[in-house]
């Protein structure tokens, strides 16, 4: 029962509580870019979830089963980036081989993943908070969870946004900035959820 | 000013081609860790270290390098001078490594590092290259200094943990905070836009100013994402 607690704390936390973009700024770059049509966003959102909770295994299986036995903890960054980007490699390969569905909805976003600074992000605080396996790949799987959330409630706002008169100097970027920054306030009002 | 001569480099990185302001690139740092401004300035150090050191060795592999492995060749050799970087700061500035915490090792993803790699030490000798990365460091730990000063500013009255503003003055919290950092970007951005019209409206030319990796993965040629050539926004079914 405790751990079952635990795990949903984890999910509480990671998803609303500290979102990954909205109050750690991890993965900004598609968070901005990938936002302006919620189909799209919602396709990234997919594609991170996807990514983040196999990566936060694997990192997590790879940090317990071969760096700590060998006593080789401080190359974890550079092992994580590696094991990253050789796993998006993969993913792309084996769903173009057996998934080719899924592979249309996803293979243009997975490249785009490999430097989302979210997926090192997360493989790291698993590391530093000391998560098992387990509570890795939950914490992983809400991060994303919180992502996805955050990228398709903005593309929503932009779509609506779109038609209306912006002063000349805060079209495009600037906006979109004051858009995260209010709902980064509204996000604030999850913490008294804990 | 001759082209690649240590001076240039520097000006080049400060002023003409200053990553944040002008290029607008790793911005998941300049958000996160400009609190306060020694924040701000000890991870722009930070990188300027790891982006010199990198740029330095970059350039002297640049023979050796196979141009298929190129980029994760540039990984691993950034991701060990973040990690020497990183545990030089636990051992000899504490208090920094714990302000900075996650987004030290982070450092290996900010597209700055990997840009230069690939836009100019993979092209370039080993001073200029190391210039390079000098100059665009100090240009980094300018503007997240610049930026981390004015959010602790207004949002808690100090200036590098020294009150400066009159006890009458109330800080407007909300600046330190996060959304405070969205509000601080969104208007240097909107700064960047009209002086990009202003110069444009002059018939200047002002294509080097760009919203860089932010408005849109796919101009950030320099880096990974910009290998492919798809375009998310056409591909939604």
């Amino acid at each position: 029962m405790e751990t079952i607690k635990d795990l949903l704390i984890i999910l509480i936390s990671s998803s609303l509580v500290s979102n990954v973009v909205l109050s750690q700024f991890l993965g900004l770059c598609p968070f901005l870019g990938v936002s302006k049509k919620i189909n799209t966003a919602a396709g990234m959102g997919t594609a991170v979830i996807f990514v983040i909770t196999l990566a936060s295994a694997v990192a997590g299986l790879i940090y317990k089963f071969i760096l700590v036995p060998l006593d080789l903890t401080y190359l974890q960054t550079i092992v994580f980036i590696l094991v990253i980007a050789a796993l998006v490699q993969f993913v792309e390969m084996f769903l173009k081989k057996f998934m080719p569905s899924l592979y249309q909805a996803l293979g243009v976003y997975l490249p785009l993943i490999t430097t989302n600074c979210a997926v090192l992000g997360v493989a790291l605080t698993n590391v530093q908070k000391n998560y098992g396996i387990l509570q890795g790949i939950v914490n992983g799987f809400a991060t994303a969870v919180g992502f996805t959330i955050s990228i398709v409630i903005l593309a929503g706002i932009r779509e609506k946004m779109e038609y209306n008169d912006i002063p000349e100097s805060f079209k495009g970027m600037p906006i979109v900035l004051v858009t995260a920054g209010l709902m980064a306030i509204a996000f604030c009002g999850f913490s008294g959820l804990l | 000013m001759k082209q690649g001569s240590a001076v240039e480099r520097l000006k080049n990185g400060i002023i003409t081609e200053n990553p944040t302001f002008v290029l607008t690139l790793g911005m998941c740092p300049t958000l996160a860790v400009t609190t306060s401004a020694i924040n701000g300035l000890g991870m722009g150090l930070t990188t300027m270290a790891v982006l010199a050191l990198s740029n330095m060795f970059i350039s002297m592999l640049r023979k050796v390098i196979p141009d298929k492995v190129r980029i994760p060749a540039f990984i691993v050799v950034i991701a060990s001078f973040v990690t020497v970087v990183e545990l030089l700061l636990k051992a000899y500035i504490p208090f920094l490594y714990d302000a900075l915490g996650l987004y030290i090792p982070l450092i290996v993803v900010n597209c700055i590092i990997l840009g230069r790699a690939e836009a100019y030490a993979s092209k370039n000798g080993v001073i200029s290259s190391l210039f390079d990365g000098i100059g665009m460091g100090l240009g980094f730990t300018v503007a997240l200094t610049i930026i981390g000063a004015v959010r602790e500013l207004i949002g808690a009255g100090q200036l590098f943990g020294y009150s400066v503003m009159p006890a009458s003055y109330v800080p407007c919290s909300i600046f330190v905070l996060a959304p405070g950092a969205f509000f601080v970007l969104a208007a240097l951005t909107a700064i960047q836009n009209k002086v990009k019209i202003a110069g444009e409206k002059k018939g200047k030319d002002m294509s080097k100013i760009q919203s860089g990796c932010c408005s849109d993965c796919m101009n950030c040629s320099d880096t990974l994402c910009g290998q492919r050539k798809e375009e998310p926004d056409n591909g939604n079914n």
